[in-house]
């Protein structure tokens, strides 16, 4: 299935387009395979949500595009283009002038992203300066609008203090400042909020949807935060054990979800005004990468699944208004099976 | 394999079935666990290990073993002394690392060199954990002023080289005691001295392991059942630090060793008449410059290979046992 | 800021009252110092009244207390066995210790810190891996064998440096130096490679693994991210934030290199503080043991504050937390 056949919007160029991705982790007891078969695609201004259970691989995948996996981690497969161009393979020294300039990456805790014995202007100045001809003072003034812009008051005197000196809301405040901060097309957004308080989630998600939309920057908005995905993308992409699952329009996938993965995984979203009495819940866990079981890695806690899902892995096929992985929606696996 | 086979059969008696059940449970679940597997992936440790068991059997065995008695001196002859090892011309091939000036064979002298090596180490390292896990432990659980005393000790202490400590401590026994006395508990004397000073690092890990312990649920739901929280954490608090603390007694090891090296070289640790390493090789350095070069140089290298095969195996475990560093 | 200096300099004077107390205690109760001061044949009478003259009468604190004005004043007493001013004694060996330990304090920072920073930032380099084990042999061998060794060959085999001693020296007005003549710098070049071995691999191991863990850090892989060079994340961002740790422990190193020095000065016969306390120990001289003992403590504490006073000026985060944290034992 190649990444094309699912482009949906059609009009608009696409940024970022993921094909085959596969990711591998060696380890003494052979290699994992933490991110398999991943195909997606992320259009200009767009926000895709990546959502899915810790060590779904995905981010990994967000690593992986801008080039930092850690190694041992590596890309085995696949391809990553930029603007139809492939940054998966590029040079060190070439991949470095991309992060920052054209993509950028916002981490889960802002506590641990700043270096704590710079100063806040001192780390916004060097990222200026590492990817613009901007002077000194130039890039101070810019540093000040930018903090400004974020949201930080005072932003003329707080430049010059250190990362400790602000609270956890406002460093993520400035983390965003930070990736956002030579305007590149795209921003990584790991975990934007996970660490932060729950009062402040909301508005610094709010923020960074503002500021991307504003700077004219698409955003891959990796999270397990359902709800921070149906507020925030305009797609989403649902991973599961290192493959996605469901990919899709995110009002389709919430309201209509194909996937049985991703019902059981809407199920879970509390709503207002809809009488539930009980949260549906998916029983079991997530298998592990070296235990991931024959064909759908959903299968042993698939209520529908069938023989087929439990032989072969089913390919993401479409759906009408989404695209499924799952055997349910595939014309030769129906006609094969019993169910459905 | 061996191991298990034994146990299986030895399970048939009753009463110690439960214990060797125990026992090689354990057994499997360590040739099953990452340490054995690292260590046979790892051919500098095993070589490490093989030198360190080396040296031990040297050091245990070495009345069988050696191939002369250097302190009997009815098997001495002076007519022996200077001669070198025996791929040098006037060599005999009696001596194969040859002989010092007293006629002793080089080999043999390094045989027993290594026991007083060895034993001085083993001793002050056992000595050194009992004293820092126990001061760790009472500091840890009992708090306060406790606390704060065996802590700002540790503290003056650690700013100040171990090496430096132990030859207080042992000057100061040489000032205490009579000359005659000091020569029958050298040993003692030595093991103290070498042992004391280095008891900070077993407390301060145990300390830390006490104070995270302690403060854990079961510890409060033990006090509140009336069990005794001493006990119960001690259970708990012992069985994880074995694993720093083994590393940290491995290290100590080789320091221990190279501190009593460095002691007898400067003519304060074991006396003349039991050399270790270090004493032999501060006695052959009067012959470094007549040209009698392996008096000094084997037992130089005898002491670097075993600190050395010591270090790598302390190295390694604490890899191992701290995979974040890998 | 003041707050947190005054506290620091309460802890070393603390530091040098339990130091002066012991070496007091070595000095009153190991050995009876009139036994060691007057020969055989001194009468009763005269060794009462020496012992009413030297206090050794008064109460325990009075004593301590005399010990300690003495000792700031730098009157440590009389060796047993030259008869001398334990000061004089002293302030004749101090250069030649200072000198050593300071060329191979530089030495050891010079060496030791690159090649720690290469071997965390190339951590799967061939050169990195020679680093390594050429640091573990470092470790494994003890000082004395090392200087054995260097003396060995470049002394015995190829004769090129002198094997013991410190050459010729000049005096500068009560201070001695080596490094103005030839054979001085001549006869300082193995003692010194000899101290600064040991310290330097521990520098270099204590560097790689601070850099590997900084490396690890978030902010790190976001200074990546931001596109930085590897020169301003490797050199600017992970070397700042090694040094914070590096330089509490190099500072405690350096001060043990003084100490370290009297194994050196053994091997080399160095005529400095180690050698004299060496002979004090193998001749149980009481107040040149005391006293190289406080003067020792008085490196150290002073080295320490200064370490602290640098700590300090490094991390920002001090400044402001008045130590929060940096209070509790780690």
């Amino acid at each position: 299935m190649s990444a094309g056949a699912m482009s949906d919007g059609g009009k608009k160029r696409p940024l970022l387009q993921v094909e085959d991705l596969r990711i591998e982790i060696p380890n003494r007891r052979g290699t994992l395979i933490a991110v398999d078969g991943v195909s997606f695609q992320i259009d200009e201004g767009e926000v895709l949500g990546v959502v899915g259970e810790s060590g779904a691989g995905k981010s990994l995948t967000g690593s992986a595009v801008i080039g930092l996996l850690e190694p041992p981690c590596h890309v085995a497969g696949g391809q990553i283009l930029l603007e139809g161009r492939r940054i998966d393979s590029l040079p060190y020294e070439e991949m470095r002038r991309i992060r920052g300039r054209e993509i950028g990456m916002v981490f889960q805790d802002p506590l641990t992203s700043l270096n704590p014995l710079y100063t806040i202007g001192r780390q916004l100045g060097e990222t200026i300066r590492t990817h613009t001809d901007m002077g000194e003072s130039a890039a101070r003034r810019r540093s000040i609008e930018l903090l400004q812009e974020v949201g930080i008051p005072a932003a003329e005197r707080r430049i010059d203090q250190y990362p400790h000196e602000f609270s956890g809301g406002m460093r993520q405040r400035v983390v965003i400042a930070l990736a956002l901060a030579v305007n590149p097309r795209l921003v990584i957004a790991d975990e934007p909020t996970t660490a932060l308080d729950v009062s402040i989630q909301a508005q610094i998600i709010a923020l960074l949807k503002k500021l991307c939309r504003e700077h004219g920057a698409a955003v891959m908005l990796i999270t397990h935060d359902m709800g921070v995905i149906a507020e925030t993308a305009d797609r989403v992409a649902v991973m599961y054990a290192g493959r996605i699952a469901e990919i899709g329009p995110v009002a389709e996938v919430i309201r209509n979800a194909r996937h049985p993965y991703t019902h059981g995984l809407m199920g879970s979203i509390p709503l207002v005004g809809h009488d539930v009495t009980r949260l549906a819940q998916i029983d079991g866990a997530m298998p592990r990468l070296n235990a991931i079981p024959q064909g759908c890695a959903f299968n042993p806690r698939c209520t529908k699944a069938f023989d087929l899902c439990r032989q072969e892995r089913p390919e993401l096929v479409s759906t009408g208004a989404t695209h499924a992985a799952c055997w349910l929606y595939d014309e030769g696996g129906r006609r094969d099976g019993t169910h459905g | 394999m061996a191991v298990e086979q034994r146990g299986m059969e030895v399970k048939v008696d009753a009463p110690s079935a439960g214990l060797w059940a125990h026992t090689v449970d354990g057994l499997r679940r360590f040739f099953d666990g990452d340490i054995w597997y690292s260590f046979k992936r790892s051919p500098v440790t095993i070589l490490s290990a093989v030198i360190t068991v080396l040296f031990m059997s040297a050091a245990l065995f070495a009345p069988l073993v050696a191939p002369h008695d250097p302190f009997d001196l009815a098997q001495v002859d002076l007519l022996d002394s200077f001669l070198p090892p025996i791929w040098v011309e006037g060599s005999d091939p009696r001596f194969l690392l040859g002989t010092d000036d007293q006629g002793r064979d080089v080999l043999s002298t390094l045989m027993y060199g290594s026991r007083i090596s060895l034993g001085v180490g083993f001793a002050s390292v056992i000595f050194s954990l009992f004293l820092g896990v126990g001061l760790g432990l009472v500091s840890g659980y009992v708090g306060g002023t406790v606390d704060a005393v065996i802590m700002r000790i540790a503290d003056v202490q650690l700013s100040f080289p171990a090496i430096l400590i132990a030859l207080l401590i042992d000057g100061v026994a040489r000032g205490v005691l009579p000359r005659d006395l000091h020569g029958e508990i050298w040993f003692y004397v030595l093991v103290f001295a070498i042992g004391f000073s280095g008891w900070v690092q077993y407390a301060r890990t145990v300390r830390g392991s006490t104070l995270v312990e302690k403060n854990k649920e079961y510890v409060q739901a033990a006090r509140i059942i009336g069990i005794r929280p001493a006990l119960i954490m001690l259970r708990h608090v012992l069985p994880n630090v074995m694993g720093p603390v083994l590393v940290i007694a491995t290290i100590h090891l080789a320091i221990a060793i190279i501190t009593e090296a460095t002691l007898s070289f400067l003519g304060v640790g074991v006396p003349l008449t039991s050399p270790s390493l270090g004493t032999l090789v501060r006695v052959g350095q009067d012959f470094l410059f007549s040209g009698e070069w392996w008096i000094t140089v084997f037992p130089g290298i005898a002491l670097a290979v075993l600190v050395l095969a010591v270090n790598l195996l302390g190295d390694w475990l604490r890899d191992v046992l701290n995979p974040k560093l890998r | 800021m003041l707050a947190f200096i005054i506290r620091r300099l309460l802890q070393s004077i603390l530091v040098m009252l339990t130091v002066g107390l012991i070496a007091f205690a070595l000095f009153r109760f190991v050995g009876d110092p009139i036994n060691n001061m007057v020969g055989q044949d001194t009468s009763l009478a005269d060794r009462a009244a020496l012992r009413e003259s030297l206090g050794l009468n008064d109460p325990f604190l009075v004593q301590y207390g005399n010990y300690l004005i003495n000792a700031v004043q730098g009157q440590f007493g009389i060796s047993y066995q030259q008869r001398r001013p334990v000061a004089d004694l002293l302030v004749e060996r101090l250069p030649a210790t200072l000198e050593l330990s300071l060329v191979a304090a530089v030495l050891a920072l010079l060496v030791g810190v690159p090649m720690g920073v290469y071997t965390g930032l190339r951590r799967e380099g061939f050169l990195s891996k020679v680093f390594l084990v050429v640091s573990l042999i470092g470790i494994s061998l003890p000082t004395f064998l090392i200087g054995i060794l260097l003396i060995l060959v470049f002394g015995v085999m190829l004769q090129w440096l002198p094997t013991f001693g410190r050459g010729e020296v000049v005096d500068l007005g009560g201070w001695t130096t080596g490094m103005l003549t030839a054979s001085g710098i001549k006869a300082l070049i193995m003692p010194s490679i000899t101290l600064a071995l040991f310290q330097m691999t521990l520098i270099m191991r204590l560097v790689r693994s601070e850099m590997l863990e900084v490396l690890r850090t978030d902010y790190i892989k976001f200074a990546r991210a931001r596109g930085l060079t590897n020169r301003a994340v490797n050199f600017g961002h992970a070397l700042k934030n090694t040094m914070v740790p590096v330089i509490t422990i190099t500072g405690l190193q350096l001060g043990s290199i003084i100490a370290f020095a009297i194994i050196t000065e053994s091997v080399f016969q160095w005529p400095g503080m180690g050698l004299l306390f060496i002979q004090a120990i193998n001749e149980v001289d009481i107040p040149v043991m005391a006293s190289y003992l406080i003067l020792i403590a008085f490196f150290f504490v002073t080295i320490n504050l200064i370490v602290d006073l640098l700590y300090y000026a490094v991390d920002p985060r001090l400044r402001v937390d008045k130590l929060v944290a940096g209070g509790h034992g780690s």
